[in-house]
């Protein structure tokens, strides 16, 4: 039975070790030179999701595509492309889910409209309540 | 306030509304697929070497004949890629040109994978760098695009090839050769 267990605990473990036997890509974990053009980069990467592991950054996954997309990201700051350049162009590929940065468009306006709506009201409620008591 | 007027019952209320959405929620987690935005425009430029001796390697002037073709983003390390293969190779035996583009593989892999699950391929490129996938808006493998005879993307379609899935791919290449 046990022997069984560990059977299957092998196979479904199989998929985990099936990775690309390609070493990262020459830009993946290595910093640019220039501390100014890495800054630059770090800060755009830790922006972009990756989109093997929904929940993270190219900057803190370990997933070879996001190894290939932060080399990307290197080589083209390195080359003087300007770090908004590079996330419209992965937006023009993946859509605004790619980028963490947030931004007011016609499906996003609600989020940043409605918190100033409430303060409003709360005022209004505050002002009514405190100025009944006077 | 009484326990008679709707509005001592409106924040439970409220509280069993917010506990519905989170369980509804819970039950459809999200759509996890990320969907290439490249849909309608033209491939980007690439020039990819050879993945195999024995098959050309694969540019964007290959898929600028006039002839609309299937591009397969594949790799030999993923095992979705391995079920999809017999699809693949349906497709083909009905007339479908497909140029595949192994992501982030050895040629030696490569070989093996097409030595056990057949070579449907006309032309495979080696992306080494993920630098196609990437360009066309593709987030994983295996993903098919149908490309028309002008090198532009018109279908994506995510995840491996199932057996109903066939039809409507060569559905949509008649559509594309239109």
């Amino acid at each position: 039975m046990k022997a069984l267990f560990l059977m299957f605990a092998l196979f479904f473990a199989m998929p985990l070790a099936a990775q690309d036997a390609l070493p990262p890509a020459p830009y993946a974990y290595r910093q640019l030179d220039d501390p100014a053009q890495e800054a630059k980069a770090q800060a755009l990467m830790e922006s972009l999701r990756c989109l093997k592991c929904q929940g993270q950054s190219i900057a803190d996954s370990d997933a070879p595509m996001a190894g290939d997309m932060r080399h990307q990201v290197r080589l083209r700051i390195a080359s003087g492309e300007a770090p908004e350049h590079i996330r419209a162009w992965l937006i023009e590929r993946y859509g605004d889910y790619v980028s963490y940065a947030p931004k007011i468009s016609a499906t996003t306006w609600p989020l940043f409209a409605v918190p100033v709506l409430l303060l409003c009201i709360v005022v209004m409620v505050l002002l009514r309540r405190l100025g009944g008591r006077r | 306030m009484s326990a008679g007027s709707w509005k001592f019952w409106l924040p439970l209320a409220i509280f069993a509304g917010f506990c519905l959405l989170v369980f509804v929620q819970l039950m459809h987690p999200a759509e996890r697929e990320v969907a290439s935005a490249m849909i309608g425009k033209p491939l980007p430029a690439f020039d990819l070497r050879a993945a195999v001796p024995e098959r050309p390697g694969l540019a964007t002037v290959d898929l600028k004949d006039g002839k609309p073709r299937l591009l397969n983003i594949w790799a030999s390390w993923c095992i979705p890629c391995a079920a999809e293969a017999p699809q693949l190779e349906a497709l083909r035996q009905q007339g479908v040109e497909i140029v595949g583009v192994a992501i982030r593989d050895t040629p030696e892999d490569v070989t093996g994978f097409l030595a056990r699950y057949g070579n449907p391929y006309a032309r495979l490129g080696a992306d080494d760098l993920s630098e196609v996938q990437l360009g066309i808006g593709s987030s994983g493998v295996p993903e098919t695009f149908v490309i028309d005879g002008a090198g532009v993307i018109r279908y994506q379609h995510i995840g491996d090839i199932r057996e109903d899935d066939v039809p409507m791919l060569i559905a949509r290449l008649k559509e594309a050769a239109r």
